[in-house]
């Protein structure tokens, strides 16, 4: 495929040259344009077949009875919706990917601020070791904690005895599990929005911190008025990012979790994965999945109008 | 404002400090402490994976005094896994299905990035746009679907499904990274070489791929952690043992049954993350700038 298209675009890129008419030039310009839709057809088919058609593939499935013969409507998606257990993946779902962002947009603010004190050489130590958790397979570093969580062997609760509290059942209870998996993807993504924000924060002109200091303006005002305003693209951008990343999560409580304890954790992911994968539901596993779908495609819209707008801004 | 490089050369000479400057001394120390708070939250597990995969099976299950220090350190773990054929297999797996993973999203991404950032056709912006928007539909809404299509293709249990697989993660922010870097390289360069009778591959190859290395290394970066972390598509396609990556491999098959041998597995974890984790001490500054550089443009 690629050998193709580069020859294509050679044979095209030989006649620039001369062109000494009109026609020829228009004739160029329209190979040059074959050429490069060329070039895009291996990004193409695979957005097409491994992208687009299994989307479209998924709202077929989603319509079959269990053994796929029939066609049975909707009635899968009201099937889910009419299952207590169902509500509680909603919930847990939203539960997660807000308080995880949120938490994760938080810690990162800070953190982005206290780099953004230390300058030089200082600071990229410092951040290596801040990006770690991010740079460990999160299947690995998910399975340390839940080494960490264990039951009868829990290292924080080693700590906890040797300070005078009791153990907790960190993975035990509903509560507990929801708030551990929380932590975890916190810890995994909160790195990723430090250096987005660090890089805002390299972005504003120092000048502006100056004026606002020759008129007296605070800390507090500082921040408020200009940092705040400067980094709004950015936060809002890797915030809904984060949002559509998170709420598609798997790993984390697939691993820590498997949904327990009593299907409080599960995530619409990891339930797809129970009912399609391993009970053998496809039908109703893809069901469960597609309810992702209109969140994340409202989520998509307003991260797509910013990306909309970069794009105009370096293709024309 | 002269920033906090000059508080920390003014340092020495305290006699002189300005009320200003102590302000942003403390500001300095204030944020050492509370980052090396962060540090040691962060480090924790990691901390916790490497001490344990010291420890042998005796001292885990016999847990006596302080869980965090390792008793008496042993290498064993390391051994019995460098010398597992089990194991050898799931990390040659993952070596090679990475490594052509990444050959294979860098050409399609590269190839793309310079179309759409160059040579210009109708609905070209169209397709960057689109491009983007399915690096957004996560794969946790297409694995079911992908199972019966993969399944079609008769590639269930066979590692090659994830060569097919994993380009569809790593291929859209791979195109979007070089088309940024593409894109700053001044139009000026490649007309010059135009008129000079170069040809769209000789452009490619001796302007934009030297030019956009920075790029080029951030993507391809960004294409090796995708390959090699990815965890639901192994998991749900490869059930056979001699078939999965590092990944699965440790999560499905080293935790068998009720005996958790976690130095063992601790130890897997160690090896499956050093790859990644050595690549990015020495490369971490192309990444974070390839990262943030098309956020912070607009």
């Amino acid at each position: 495929m690629a050998d193709g298209s580069t020859m294509v675009a050679g044979s095209a890129a030989a006649m620039s040259p001369a062109p000494r008419q009109v026609g020829s030039l228009k004739k160029l310009t329209r190979r040059r344009s074959t050429a490069a839709l060329a070039l895009c057809m291996p990004l193409i088919l695979m957005v097409v077949g491994l992208k687009i058609y299994p989307t479209f593939y998924a709202v077929f499935l989603s319509m079959l009875d269990r053994k796929m013969n029939s066609f049975v409507g909707l009635d899968n998606f009201i099937f889910m919706l009419s299952r207590p257990s169902f509500h509680l993946v909603i919930f847990q779902s939203c539960l997660f990917a807000i308080t995880a962002v949120v938490m994760k947009a938080f810690i990162g603010f800070i953190l982005a601020h206290l780099m953004h004190n230390i300058r030089g050489k200082n600071q990229r130590v410092w951040r290596g070791l801040l990006l770690v958790p991010w740079v460990i397979p999160l299947s690995l570093s998910t399975l340390t904690w839940w080494w960490l969580f264990d039951p009868s062997y829990s290292a924080f609760n080693w700590t906890l005895n040797w300070l005078g509290f009791e153990s907790i059942p960190f993975l035990g209870t509903t509560w507990n599990a929801r708030i551990a998996v929380i932590a975890v993807n916190t810890w995994f993504g909160a790195p990723f929005f430090m250096i987005m924000y660090l890089a805002a924060l390299k972005s504003v002109p120092e000048q502006l911190y100056e004026a606002a200091a020759i008129d007296g303006a605070g800390a507090w005002q500082r921040l408020i008025f200009i940092t705040l305003p400067m980094m709004r693209n950015i936060i809002l951008i890797t915030v809904l990012y984060s949002l559509i990343v998170t709420f598609a999560d798997f790993d984390i409580v697939r691993i820590l979790t498997n949904g327990g304890p009593q299907d409080s954790t599960h995530l619409f992911a990891t339930y797809a994965f129970t009912v399609g994968i391993q009970s053998g539901n496809i039908p109703r596993g893809a069901s469960v999945s597609l309810f992702m779908f209109p969140i994340l495609a409202t989520l998509a819209f307003f991260v797509l109008r910013d990306v909309l707008k970069r794009n105009k801004e370096i293709t024309s | 404002m002269s920033g906090a490089t000059a508080t920390a050369d003014v340092i020495p000479v305290k006699r002189k400090m300005g009320s200003l400057e102590r302000q942003r001394l403390w500001a300095l120390r204030g944020s050492f402490a509370a980052l090396s708070v962060f540090v040691v939250i962060f480090l924790v597990p990691p901390f916790y994976m490497i001490m344990t995969s010291l420890k042998s099976s005796a001292e885990i299950s016999a847990q006596k005094g302080n869980p965090w220090i390792v008793q008496n350190p042993t290498m064993d773990n390391f051994i019995y896994l460098a010398t597992n054929e089990q194991f050898q297999r799931y990390f040659l797996n993952s070596v090679w299905v990475t490594a052509l993973v990444v050959i294979i999203s860098m050409t399609i991404g590269i190839l793309a990035a310079f179309s759409l950032s160059r040579m210009g056709f109708k609905g070209s912006q169209l397709i960057a746009s689109g491009v983007f928007l399915t690096y957004l539909v996560p794969p946790s809404l297409l694995f079911i679907p992908l199972f019966q299509i993969v399944g079609s293709m008769g590639l269930i249990n066979n590692t090659w499904v994830l060569v097919l697989l994993f380009p569809t993660l790593a291929v859209p922010f791979c195109t979007w990274i070089m088309i940024g870097y593409f894109s700053s390289i001044p139009k000026e360069l490649d007309e010059a070489a135009l008129i000079d009778g170069a040809s769209y591959p000789q452009i490619l190859v001796k302007i934009f791929i030297p030019v956009a290395l920075p790029g080029i290394i951030a993507a391809t970066i960004f294409a090796f952690t995708v390959a090699w972390g990815a965890f639901l598509y192994p998991l749900a396609y490869l059930y056979s043992a001699d078939q999965a990556v590092l990944t699965v491999g440790i999560v499905r098959e080293l935790i068998r049954g009720d005996v958790f041998a976690w130095g063992m597995i601790m130890a897997a974890c160690v090896m499956a993350a050093a790859p990644p984790v050595i690549i990015y001490t020495f490369l971490m500054d192309y990444y974070v700038a390839g990262l943030t550089a098309g956020a912070t443009k607009g």
